[in-house]
């Protein structure tokens, strides 16, 4: 190998790792949005429908 | 990193001694540099945990040394490729500079293996930043190795009189070291937010489960 092929393999792994780094951070990143995504859909489950959520209660005068 | 690269191609003049060669420096050093950087931040936040107590300097101390082993390894991997294209050999084991980084290097991660041994908790952390901050100490004597040996393997450029290289050299220098460690930061932040973002949703499954 002569010496210019050397400092190009130098720039080209930093270049390589940085970007293998970014691609694990996006997938990680990715993977919470999907996440917070199916907590989101929970929260929408469980809350009650508005019109039974704003019926009256019952009167409990005897 | 765009305006490193090219200042290090098109504007640094070609070394007399290395040819060539030379411009492994601009990203070696600046790498190598942020490396220290990353470790000494992690061992800052483990004393502020160990000091103050907190929960997030645990995850900032992690996320500090996570960086310097990936700086680390790539400036082990960088200077290997350097030092084959300039002495002929891979690595060498004369020079104190390189053995001593080494050292650091693997007693860093040997950090991740004491952490995901223990059951994360507080004893987790105290024990991890304990270990982080054991490292600290050799920073300085990796760092200052080279001085100390005075070897002529591993060149001195930075000396008591200034930087031993050209004005375009040292500004080419510079422009690298600001953008390996701004490139250093932004990860160490969107790492950090991750990490977080993980932490809370975790959280909020146990708490609708």
């Amino acid at each position: 190998m002569s010496q210019g092929q050397y400092v190009a393999a130098v720039y080209g792994v930093v270049f390589v790792v940085v970007l293998a780094y970014v691609a694990i951070i996006a997938a990680k990143l990715a993977r919470l949005q999907r996440q917070t995504a199916e907590l989101l859909r929970l929260v929408a489950d469980r809350r009650p429908e508005p019109a039974a959520a704003e019926a009256p209660e019952p009167s409990r005068v005897s | 990193m765009g305006a490193a690269i090219a200042m290090a191609f098109f504007v640094a003049p070609e070394d007399a001694n290395q040819g060539v060669s030379q411009r492994i420096f601009y990203i070696h050093v600046p790498i190598a540099v942020t490396a220290y950087f990353c470790f000494g931040l992690g061992a800052w936040k483990a004393l502020m945990l160990l000091w103050r107590g907190g929960e997030r300097y645990d995850l900032e101390s992690y996320v500090a040394i996570h960086q310097g082993v990936i700086f680390g390894a790539l400036t082990l991997v960088t200077g290997s490729l350097w030092a084959k294209a300039s002495w002929g050999v891979w690595w060498t084991w004369d020079s104190n500079q390189l053995v001593l980084f080494l050292v650091l290097f693997l007693f860093y991660c040997a950090y991740f293996m004491l952490r995901f041994s223990l059951e994360e908790g507080p004893r987790r952390a105290r024990s991890s930043a304990v270990y982080a901050l054991f490292g600290v100490v050799l920073i300085p004597i990796s760092f200052l190795a080279i001085r100390l040996a005075e070897d002529f393997i591993h060149p001195t450029v930075f000396t008591r009189e200034g930087p031993q290289m050209s004005g375009s050299m040292f500004a080419t220098f510079c422009v690298s070291w600001g953008a390996v460690t701004l490139l250093a930061y932004v990860l160490y932040r969107v790492e950090l937010l991750g990490k977080r973002l993980d932490a809370d949703l975790r959280e909020l499954r146990e708490a609708f489960s």
